[in-house]
Formats: C-alpha cells, sequence, structure tokens
C-alpha cells in the first residue's frame, strides 16, 4: 500500500515537473538546446549508445526527448545543474521503477490519446498480474519488466518489422531469458520451449509460411500479462483460434472424464509447446493412438476410436482412390477437370471429419464421412467413364483409319488407273 | 441419254450465266511439270487444305465458345467433355493449326530454295509472305481463347515483345492488349481478330495469292528451266494425288486428336504468379529463344528492343527477296541460296534450344 502511495505522488510529482518544466511532446518539439544529446553524442561506448539508438525511437519521433524519462534539465551545459537530482534526474531507472516509468504516459488515457488513440493504456496493470510483475513486486529484480522485452533507447511500435515484439521476433524475445537455462535454474522452470516450439506446427506457419496470425509465445501466454495458462484455462486459450474444435470438445463426454481426471484438455494429446501437425494415426487404436492411452480395449471408446479412425481411413482411401483414377485419364488427355473440382467437396468432408473427431461421437462422424464417400464415388465412376470413352475413342480411330486407308488407297489405284490409260 | 442430255442442259445454263467453260477448259489444259522437285508441289495444298479444315471445325467451335473471362474458360471444357465429339472438333482444330504451320513453312521455304519467286512470280511471294504472318497472327490470337493459365501468361509476355517495336511498340500493346494489362478485354478482341478480322483478311490475300498461282502456273526451279519436262494435268491427275494427301492427313488428324487430346489446363487467375517455363508455341519459339539470349542492353539500345527490330527487317527483307535476287547472277543467286539455309539452320537450332532449356 505504502509502495502504491509513493508511486501516485511520484507521479503527482512528475507531472507537476513536467508542466512546470515545460515536457510534454509540443513542449519537447519546441526545445531548441538539449544538453544530453550534445553531450552523449560527443562521449563514447555505453554513453553514447543511446543517443544513436533513440534516433529510431517512436518517442523520439513523436518530439519526446532524453529528459521526458530521465528528468533533469537539458537547457543547461553544467553537468551538475543538467543532471541534478533535484531536478528529477533518474540516472538509470532501477527495473522495479521502470513499469511505473513508462506508466506514467501509458497509463494516462487523456494523455495517450494525442499520440495513438487505438493504443491500450492497461499494460502496465496487466503487467502486474503477469508473473513476471508478481515476482517484481515480490522484490525479484530480474525478472522481465517493459525494457526487457522492448528495448530501453530504439523502441519501436510492436508492429516495425524490427521490433523485438513483432510476431517473428517475440519467441526469440521470449528465449533471451526463457532459453537460459543458468538464468532459469533459480526459477525450476524448464528452459527447452523455445526448441520445442520451433518444431510445432505453429512455428512453421509463423516463420516458413510468415503467416503472422500464427501463435507464438504471446498468443497463448499473454503479452504484458504472461502467464502459464492453467489446466482450466487452457482449452480457451487454445479455442481462441481452435474454436469450432474448443466447441465441439466442451460439449463431448470427454469435457467431463477430462475435468474429472484434471487433464489439460488439449494439451493432454497435442502436447503444448510441441504441437505437431495432427495425424489421423492420433485416432483408433494404433501404436500412434492417443486414445489408447486411457481406453484400454475392449472398452466403450476403444471402439469407438476405432470405428472413428476407420471411418476416416475408409474416406482418405477413396479419395486417393478416385484422385489417381483421374489423374490417370488426365495423363491420357481427358479433360476431367470438373470431376476434380467436385472432388474438393470429399477433401473437404475428410478435413471437416478431422475437425469433427472432437465431438468424439461416431454417429456425427458418420455423418459427415457418407457424402464425402458418395462424391468420391462418383469422381471414381467420373474417372472410370473418362478411361472407357478414352478406350472407346482409340476403337473409333482404329476403324476410321482403316476407312481413311481404304479410302486412299482407293484414289490411289484411281491414279495409277488414269495415269496407266495416259 | 435423257440423263447426258439434262447435264448438258444444265452445263450451257451455268456457262451463260457463270462462264463455267472458261473455267472448264482452263483446268483441262492446266498441268503440273514432273521432276524430281514436285513432290514439293503438294505443299501449298497440304496448307490450303488444313486451312479448310481449320474453318470448318472453327465454325463448329463457334456454335458454343463464349468469348469471356468468365465464360471462355468453361465453355471450352463443356465442349470437351459434354458436346457430342466435341473434344474431336477442339483437337483437330488445334493440331490441324499446328500442322498447317508446319506445312505453310515448308511450302515456304520449298519455294524459295527451288526460287519460284523469280518474275513474274514476286507479288505471289509477296502475298505468300503476307499469308504467313497472317496465319502466325491466327495462331497467337487463337492460342489466348481457351483463357487458361498458360495462354494467358504467354499472351502476357507476346503482347510485351510487341511492346518492344520500335515507335509503335506502346500503341502496339495497348491496342492488343485493349489497356495496359491481359485481361477479358484483351480475350475479346482477340477472339474479334480470330474469327472476324484474320479471317476477313485472309480470304483476299490468299484468293489474290490463288488466283496468281493460276496465272502463272507452277514454276519450275531454275537449273531445269528451259529443259523439256514432262507435264500431268492439274485435273484429275495432280488433284487426285493431292486428295490421297489430304486423306491422310485427315487420318494423321484423327489419331494425333484420339491418341493425344489437346489438352485445356488450368483456368487463368491474373492474380496467380506466373508459371515457372513459360514458353510461347514452337512457331514463335525461335523468336522468343532469341530474345531470351539478348543481354538488357547492347550499347544504347535495350536488348529486347534490338532484337524485335532485327526480326522486323529481317521480315521486310525476307518479302522484299524477289526483288533483291537476281537468278541470272550465279553469284549473288548463290548468296540467296546461302541466306536461306542460314534461317532454316537458324530456325531450327534456335526452336530446338528454345525447347530444351
Amino acid at each position: 500500500m505504502a509502495c502504491k502511495w509513493g508511486m501516485r505522488q511520484w507521479a503527482v510529482l512528475t507531472l507537476l515537473l513536467t508542466t512546470f518544466g515545460g515536457s510534454g511532446a509540443n513542449v519537447a518539439r519546441a526545445q531548441k538546446k538539449d544538453s544530453c544529446v550534445e553531450c552523449h553524442a560527443a562521449l563514447e561506448g555505453p554513453l553514447a549508445a543511446p543517443v544513436e539508438a533513440m534516433n529510431e525511437d517512436v518517442h523520439r519521433a513523436r518530439g519526446f526527448s532524453c529528459a521526458d524519462c530521465h528528468g533533469g534539465d537539458p537547457s543547461r551545459d553544467d553537468p551538475l545543474e543538467s543532471m541534478d537530482p533535484r531536478k528529477g534526474f533518474l540516472a538509470r531507472p532501477s527495473p522495479r521503477a521502470i513499469p511505473a516509468l513508462c506508466g506514467r504516459c501509458h497509463s494516462d488515457a487523456e494523455f495517450m490519446k494525442r499520440y495513438n488513440p487505438a493504443l491500450r493504456v492497461d499494460q502496465e496493470r496487466e503487467y502486474f498480474t503477469s508473473v513476471h510483475g508478481k515476482r517484481l513486486r515480490a522484490g525479484d529484480a530480474r525478472v522481465a519488466t517493459c525494457t526487457s522485452c522492448h528495448g530501453a533507447h530504439g523502441i519501436r511500435p510492436a508492429q516495425h518489422p524490427l521490433s523485438p515484439v513483432y510476431p517473428l521476433h517475440v519467441a526469440e524475445t521470449c528465449a533471451r531469458c526463457h532459453a537460459d537455462a543458468a538464468y532459469m535454474k533459480e526459477y525450476r522452470i524448464p528452459s527447452d520451449q523455445y526448441d520445442r516450439y520451433k518444431r510445432s506446427v505453429h512455428a512453421r506457419a509463423l516463420y516458413e509460411r510468415q503467416d503472422l496470425s500464427a501463435p507464438t509465445c504471446n498468443d497463448c501466454h499473454g503479452n504484458h500479462g504472461a502467464v502459464p495458462p492453467g489446466v482450466a484455462s487452457v482449452a480457451h486459450v487454445c479455442g481462441q483460434c481452435h474454436v469450432r474444435q474448443s466447441t465441439l470438445f466442451q460439449a463431448s463426454p470427454h469435457k467431463a472424464a477430462f475435468d474429472a481426471m484434471q487433464l489439460a484438455e488439449c494439451v493432454y494429446c497435442h502436447g503444448n509447446h510441441e504441437v505437431l501437425p495432427p495425424t489421423d494415426e492420433m485416432i483408433g487404436t494404433g501404436e500412434k493412438s492417443v486414445c489408447v492411452s486411457c481406453h484400454p480395449p475392449g472398452d466403450a471408446g476403444y471402439q469407438a476410436a476405432e470405428r472413428m479412425r476407420a471411418l476416416l481411413d475408409d474416406l482418405s482411401r477413396h479419395l486417393e482412390r478416385t484422385l489417381a483414377i483421374l489423374d490417370r485419364a488426365e495423363r491420357a488427355g481427358m479433360e476431367v477437370s470438373r470431376a476434380k473440382f467436385e472432388l474438393n467437396e470429399a477433401r473437404d468432408a475428410l478435413t471437416h471429419a478431422r475437425v469433427l473427431i472432437h465431438a468424439f461421437s461416431v454417429k456425427e462422424l458418420e455423418n459427415v464421412i457418407r457424402p464425402g464417400l458418395e462424391i468420391a464415388r462418383r469422381g471414381y465412376q467420373a474417372g472410370e467413364r473418362a478411361l472407357a470413352e478414352l478406350n472407346y475413342r482409340r476403337k473409333g480411330l482404329a476403324v476410321s483409319l482403316l476407312f481413311i486407308l481404304f479410302l486412299a488407297f482407293l484414289l490411289y489405284l484411281k491414279v495409277r488407273e488414269i495415269e496407266g490409260a495416259s | 441419254m435423257r440423263v447426258e442430255l439434262r447435264v448438258e442442259a444444265w452445263r450451257a445454263w451455268l456457262d451463260e450465266r457463270l462462264g463455267t467453260d472458261a473455267v472448264r477448259e482452263f483446268l483441262r489444259r492446266k498441268a503440273v511439270p514432273i521432276h524430281r522437285h514436285t513432290i514439293w508441289y503438294y505443299f501449298g495444298g497440304m496448307t490450303l487444305f488444313l486451312f479448310v479444315v481449320q474453318v470448318v471445325t472453327g465454325a463448329l467451335l463457334l456454335l458454343y465458345y463464349r468469348p469471356s473471362a468468365e465464360a471462355a474458360f468453361e465453355s471450352v471444357q463443356f465442349i470437351m467433355t459434354e458436346v457430342e465429339f466435341g473434344w474431336l472438333v477442339r483437337s483437330i482444330h488445334s493440331w490441324s493449326a499446328n500442322l498447317m504451320i508446319a506445312t505453310l513453312f515448308i511450302h515456304m521455304f520449298s519455294a524459295y530454295f527451288m526460287k519460284a519467286y523469280r518474275p513474274p512470280r514476286e507479288l505471289t511471294w509477296v502475298s505468300g509472305t503476307f499469308l504467313l504472318l497472317l496465319a502466325l497472327a491466327f495462331g497467337f490470337s487463337g492460342y489466348l481463347l481457351p483463357w487458361n493459365k498458360l495462354a494467358f501468361f504467354a499472351t502476357k509476355v507476346g503482347t510485351d515483345i510487341a511492346g518492344d517495336v520500335p515507335l509503335v511498340g506502346r500503341f502496339l500493346l495497348r491496342f492488343l492488349r485493349g489497356g495496359e494489362e491481359v485481361t477479358g478485354a484483351t480475350l475479346t478482341r482477340f477472339f474479334g481478330f480470330h474469327v472476324a478480322i484474320l479471317p476477313g483478311m485472309t480470304t483476299i490475300v490468299l484468293a489474290l495469292h490463288l488466283i496468281l498461282v493460276q496465272k502463272h502456273g507452277m514454276s519450275v526451279p531454275p537449273s531445269l528451266e528451259g529443259k523439256s519436262l514432262r507435264k500431268m494435268p492439274f485435273f484429275p491427275n495432280f488433284l487426285l494425288r493431292d486428295l490421297i494427301g489430304w486423306v491422310l492427313a485427315i487420318g494423321a488428324l484423327a489419331a494425333l486428336a484420339a491418341l493425344f487430346p489437346w489438352g485445356l489446363g488450368e483456368k487463368a487467375d491474373p492474380f496467380a504468379p506466373a508459371p515457372a517455363g513459360i514458353k510461347p508455341e514452337w512457331y514463335f519459339l525461335f523468336m522468343f529463344q532469341t530474345l531470351r539470349l539478348l543481354p538488357a542492353r547492347v550499347g544504347i539500345v535495350e536488348g529486347e528492343v534490338l532484337g524485335v527490330t532485327i526480326f522486323l527487317l529481317g521480315g521486310i527483307f525476307w518479302m522484299l527477296v524477289p526483288f533483291l535476287d537476281k537468278p541470272a547472277s550465279g553469284r549473288r543467286s548463290r548468296f540467296f541460296t546461302g541466306v536461306g539455309v542460314f534461317f532454316v539452320l537458324y530456325l531450327v537450332i534456335m526452336t530446338i534450344w528454345g525447347y530444351l532449356v
């Protein structure tokens, strides 16, 4: 409580300082002299680095200067005056002070509206709900604060491709700490999440297809309020994107069973960081089946799993067979593109069925598989018809060629007759 | 006896109105020289026959074809799958087009090497080169009509090349495309060229070419000129021989259509990326390969502009050969034979090269 009061007082003080000291974007823009930049640009090494980094900074672009965060009086040349703590100068804010320092502006809705009305202003509040925030408050200065992820100088908007929190860089940014086994040792949490994530279907979508909507760390854990999703909430997290699967699961008989056994719903079958592309082998009673880990041979679930797998296999097989015959006909030059196009419906049925698995209902699955099988069968028949037509054409050709050659021969005889006579 | 009388009455009736006796007399007297190069005489007739096949099959395709970006592909698909013998008509149209260009090239080069363009047949040659251009234009415009992916991008590349023609390139590109890009507007105007403008022009030039051939008769090579050669009557001897070739051509077309039906491919998608390895039809490949080999810039001129200019000048030279070559002068004439050999080799090598890479 005391701490909160301290922060508020500090915030009020800063506001007063900035008001009287002429801070704020418009005033900052009007400032001509900036002794911080002048001196630090002339220095070397780490003391000069912030000046250079600030050239790319979003705050700098909006007219903010060093003093807006570090305080002090940049209009004075004398270092003792410009960096006078009595003028609010903060040399290097401690990690504990950083959320409040950033929150001074970023938690102020009125202030933020002037620059970016769409930007959220609850990051600071949310941060203190995260494991990072809670530990920081408990006195752990090693946890991530705003600057750990966004950087201190040279902060770019999150949508900027070079920002460390741009979707393509988020996992790498988190991994700076979380993949460091020595750093994580104290917290007794694994440090292989990044390596495992990189093998996941999500990472493939993100890095290989450059699909920025594919999930990275913050999409499941949250960003400012980062926490590991618990058993109760994991399905909601996955369900944000996999809505249909989640809805089906929630209505399925598995929901109650998983709750009773305290199993993390999606994660139990699909894993978490290393979510691999699902295969039909996951269902059924085979070696790679996940069903058999709970359902022993003979029980109703075991039989249902077996039946569901058989249904999926049946449609897959029919699709493959149909595609093969249509390809054969196409290679022979027959026009089967319409049949191939119609086969897309059967493919859609298979995709739908694979999603519908999450309802764990044999009957519902049959309702989707059956029409798919019918379309695949029709496609196969179209392939057979095309090959039969090809055969018919060849026979027709043979007969026509006989007539044509015979006619040519008759003409030849006529020519000989005429030329012989002449 | 009564039948003969009736036929005679009809003949007289027609002759009185159309002057058919003069034609009959002309045909009776028309003869074809017999020598070791007589075989080449058949290629003109064969080209004409394949052109007639094009006209007939083209007219049949017109019954179902719909010239718009939305419906063209589907209408050809319909012809290939639903229309009775539609597959046969379309495949024959496509194969016959290719065979016609091939026989046209053979006919042209045989006329060139036999120096059939010698006076007084200069205009026969010139009209023939116009027919070649028209045939190539038929090929280029017809290729786009199924509105499939390959045709779409090949037309894009082809019209790009037309855009490199000096001075009028920009206008030509916009004129051909009906805008800046290949769109449905391009398809509609290519259809117009293919079924109205080009056939109209071809009818006139072809009529002129055939009238000139009849007027001057068959040319014999200079080496045989002045020698007494055996002759065969055009009607019926030569025509019957022609007919054997045409009947066999029908057989070949039927076999090609049945064994290698002309594919349709995927529908054109202007927003899809260009597929790898786009190539034009084989008869444009020598030009395409040449342009591909040219560097981006040659001195101050862009490579493609230079290439297109050379082809234009080459085409004009080829058309004017009868006025430049003097067969009486042995040395000069040999030079032109050498030029012909160079052209043939260039065409063959570049086409094979373009096909292989």
